[in-house]
């Protein structure tokens, strides 16, 4: 890195940037399992879904040269498995939790089937816009170069509260979710509600992953994601099915997750791995600490399993 | 829902019952299997591959010699343990799936105890080993019981955690404090030494780790079926509310059951270490944990039925390398279909009571 470097200044303004970096999968996962659990379902094999996003996304900017093309070919990826997803669990008898650990493991393993060839080339990535051209050190205008995807899901969390609560369609998603019976019982036909709302969840999701391949780190490869799905999902948990609280956590989650490779750019590597734990332990903290044994979370939808 | 009218004979009918679930029991899983394979040779085909080609390798990878048949049984006896991490609170009712976490930090443990223990009998090191990843497999998972039980926090999501945190856990420690300093390339713990090694089933290249998940298989079977602790187990998964009514303590069952189903995990992990490997390091995180979950489903949660899936599932795990170099298939392959696999067992559960030549005959 050229430039002055900020010395123990550095550590913050890192956690800060990488907050904004690599809370951008979790924001869009997070959004996109807030619309499928406010249905009433919850969809665990979102961290397939992230994996094939990052993987379809990437194969397809490199193939097309286009990397909005990409991110929409994960997002179409991720509406697929979300369309498979709510079919399966529309049969009688099946379990939402385990649908979303067989999706789970088949999304990676489909991703690394099909990305195996990808692994090597390097891909055209996303676009970001230059935020801190203001300022004549290099570390500060590498920080704020904020990526359009995340500004589009800063976007994004508000719109969907305000949809959620002011929209017709915000108020029969609501109704599916806290009462399948009461839906039925005023002509919405419950299964097909969910399959649109859990398609809608996949697609963001794979565009979260998009963001993995195609932004930061900005490659295919087997390791991309560690768990960043799950974390999301919890995360809804944590919001209370809550978009905008949604938004607010992802920065936070992402700020742990940043927390290992700030302290490493300043030289700490003591517990570097235990650094990177750092967004899953917080993610257990914050579960102990909002979950309750006696009460349903206040703001669940009433008929998510998850939280009986 | 059909009421079946009274019948005199009711010893006779009794067992048709019997005989029907069995055999639905044995066709469904055996029938999404089928169609499992069938969606993989069109999945295969669209690759490029010729599908029957791949099925016959598949076969002689998996059953057909008996070089085959002995790297079958050695990948079998880690998923049958992980498989019953999963089966055993499954009687609860709960879905947990943190069995790779219990399995990496059991296998941690089991190699870091071989290094305190120097001059000891091999036998004293092996039973040392043993308990200590049983124990640290156990501590694992009953931390996602206890939050379970006492905070209402959803198990599926909080083991699957927890083994992310393993991980970092054991690339923490591998890569620092139990280090071999001798392991330039891939961070490992000290070799637990060769006499220390659990040998091999007289006869065959199998070690006795197959033994092992057996033993713990029968044992699992018993407690389950044929104990009231058990008993107790399947009413609170049946109902919580009338189990906590009847006064039975489910907390001290979910705990229980949550440990156990760790420690089978965790004794997995020093299987890995004290049969195949002979240290600690990355090697050991290669999903057996997630394919347990599956061999779990698959069984239905039936301990004993977990012996025969975990047979098939380590067949096709070790069918993968021959499809990797005759077909050159990427290694991800015996991922995707097992994912199909987990799919399909999944839809099935709609067949159970509508396969027509098993339906109950209303007379």
């Amino acid at each position: 890195m050229s430039g002055e470097l900020l010395g123990w200044w550095g550590v913050p303004l890192a956690v800060l940037a990488g907050a904004i970096r690599v809370s951008t999968p979790f924001l869009f996962v997070s959004l996109g399992e807030c619309i499928t659990e406010k249905s009433g379902r919850i969809n665990l094999g979102l961290e397939g879904t992230l994996v094939m996003g990052a993987m379809s996304g990437y194969a397809i900017s490199y193939l097309t040269g286009s990397p909005w093309l990409g991110v929409l070919a994960a997002g179409c990826a991720g509406a697929a498995f979300g369309i498979l997803h709510a079919l399966i669990c529309s049969l009688p008898r099946v379990n939402d939790i385990a649908v979303g650990i067989a999706l789970m493991l088949f999304g990676i393993g489909l991703a690394f089937f099909l990305g195996k060839p990808f692994i090597q080339p390097q891909a055209p990535n996303l676009p970001s816009i230059p935020f801190g051209n203001w300022s004549d050190n290099a570390q500060i205008r590498d920080s704020l170069r904020i990526n359009a995807l995340f500004l589009i899901g800063v976007v994004l969390a508000p719109v969907l509260l305000w949809a959620f609560r002011n929209t017709r369609w915000g108020l029969i998603l609501r109704t599916v979710g806290d009462s399948a019976d009461a839906a039925r019982a005023l002509g919405y036909a419950v299964n097909r509600v969910r399959l649109l709302s859990t398609a809608a969840g996949g697609f963001l999701a794979g565009i979260g992953g998009s963001f993995l391949s195609l932004s930061y780190p900005g490659s295919w490869s087997e390791g991309l994601s560690s768990g960043q799905g799950i974390t999301a999902v919890a995360l809804v948990i944590f919001a209370r099915w809550n978009p905008m609280l949604c938004f607010w956590a992802s920065l936070l989650f992402g700020g742990a997750a940043a927390l290992g490779p700030a302290l490493q750019s300043v030289g700490i590597t003591q517990g570097y791995y235990l650094f990177n734990a750092a967004p899953y332990v917080l993610t257990l903290f914050i579960m102990i600490l909002t979950c309750s044994r006696d009460r349903t979370l206040a703001g669940a939808p009433g008929e998510l399993g998850v939280t009986r | 829902m059909e009421v079946s009218p009274v019948r005199i004979d009711d010893g006779t009918a009794r067992w048709q019952d019997l005989l029907r679930s069995g055999a639905e029991a044995v066709a469904v899983p055996l029938l999404a299997i089928l169609a499992a394979l069938v969606v993989f040779g069109l999945f295969v085909a669209l690759a490029g591959v010729d599908p029957f080609e791949t099925y016959s390798l598949m076969y002689a990878g998996a059953f057909g010699s008996w070089f085959s048949w002995q790297n079958t049984l050695t990948r079998a006896a880690p998923l049958i343990l992980t498989a019953l991490c999963c089966a055993l609170p499954a009687q609860l009712g709960m879905v947990v799936i943190g069995g790779e976490g219990a399995l990496v930090l059991g296998g941690l443990a089991a190699a870091a105890i071989a290094q305190a223990l120097p001059d000891t009998a091999p036998v004293i090191v092996q039973i040392v080993m043993a308990g200590a990843a049983m124990a640290a497999g156990a501590a694992w998972i009953a931390i996602a019981g206890s939050l379970r039980h006492w905070r209402g926090v959803n198990e599926t999501i909080s083991s699957l955690l927890l083994v992310y945190i393993a991980i970092a856990v054991f690339n923490h420690l591998v890569e620092g404090l139990l280090r071999d300093p001798a392991s330039l390339n891939k961070p490992s713990t000290p070799q637990i030494g060769d006499t220390n090694m659990l040998g091999t089933i007289p006869g065959t290249d199998i070690h006795w780790g197959l033994a092992y998940g057996m033993i713990a298989c029968l044992l699992a079977y018993i407690l389950i079926y044929r104990t009231t602790f058990g008993f107790g187990m399947r009413i609170a998964g049946g109902n919580v509310k009338a189990a906590r009514m009847v006064g039975l303590p489910v907390g001290k069952l979910v705990l229980v059951a949550c440990a156990l189903a760790g420690a089978a995990a965790g004794l997995a992990g020093m299987v890995e270490v004290a049969a195949v490997h002979g240290k600690a390091n990355a090697s050991l995180i290669v999903g057996y944990g997630y394919t347990g979950i599956l061999v779990a489903f698959l069984a239905r949660h039936n301990p004993l039925a977990i012996i025969p899936v975990a047979i098939l599932l380590g067949g096709i795990g070790a069918s993968g390398g021959l499809l990797q170099r005759r077909l050159g298939l990427p290694d991800a392959t015996v991922l995707v279909l097992q994912g199909m696999i987990f799919i399909a067992i999944l839809t099935s559960e709609v067949l159970y009571g509508r396969l027509p030549w098993l339906r109950r005959k209303s007379t």
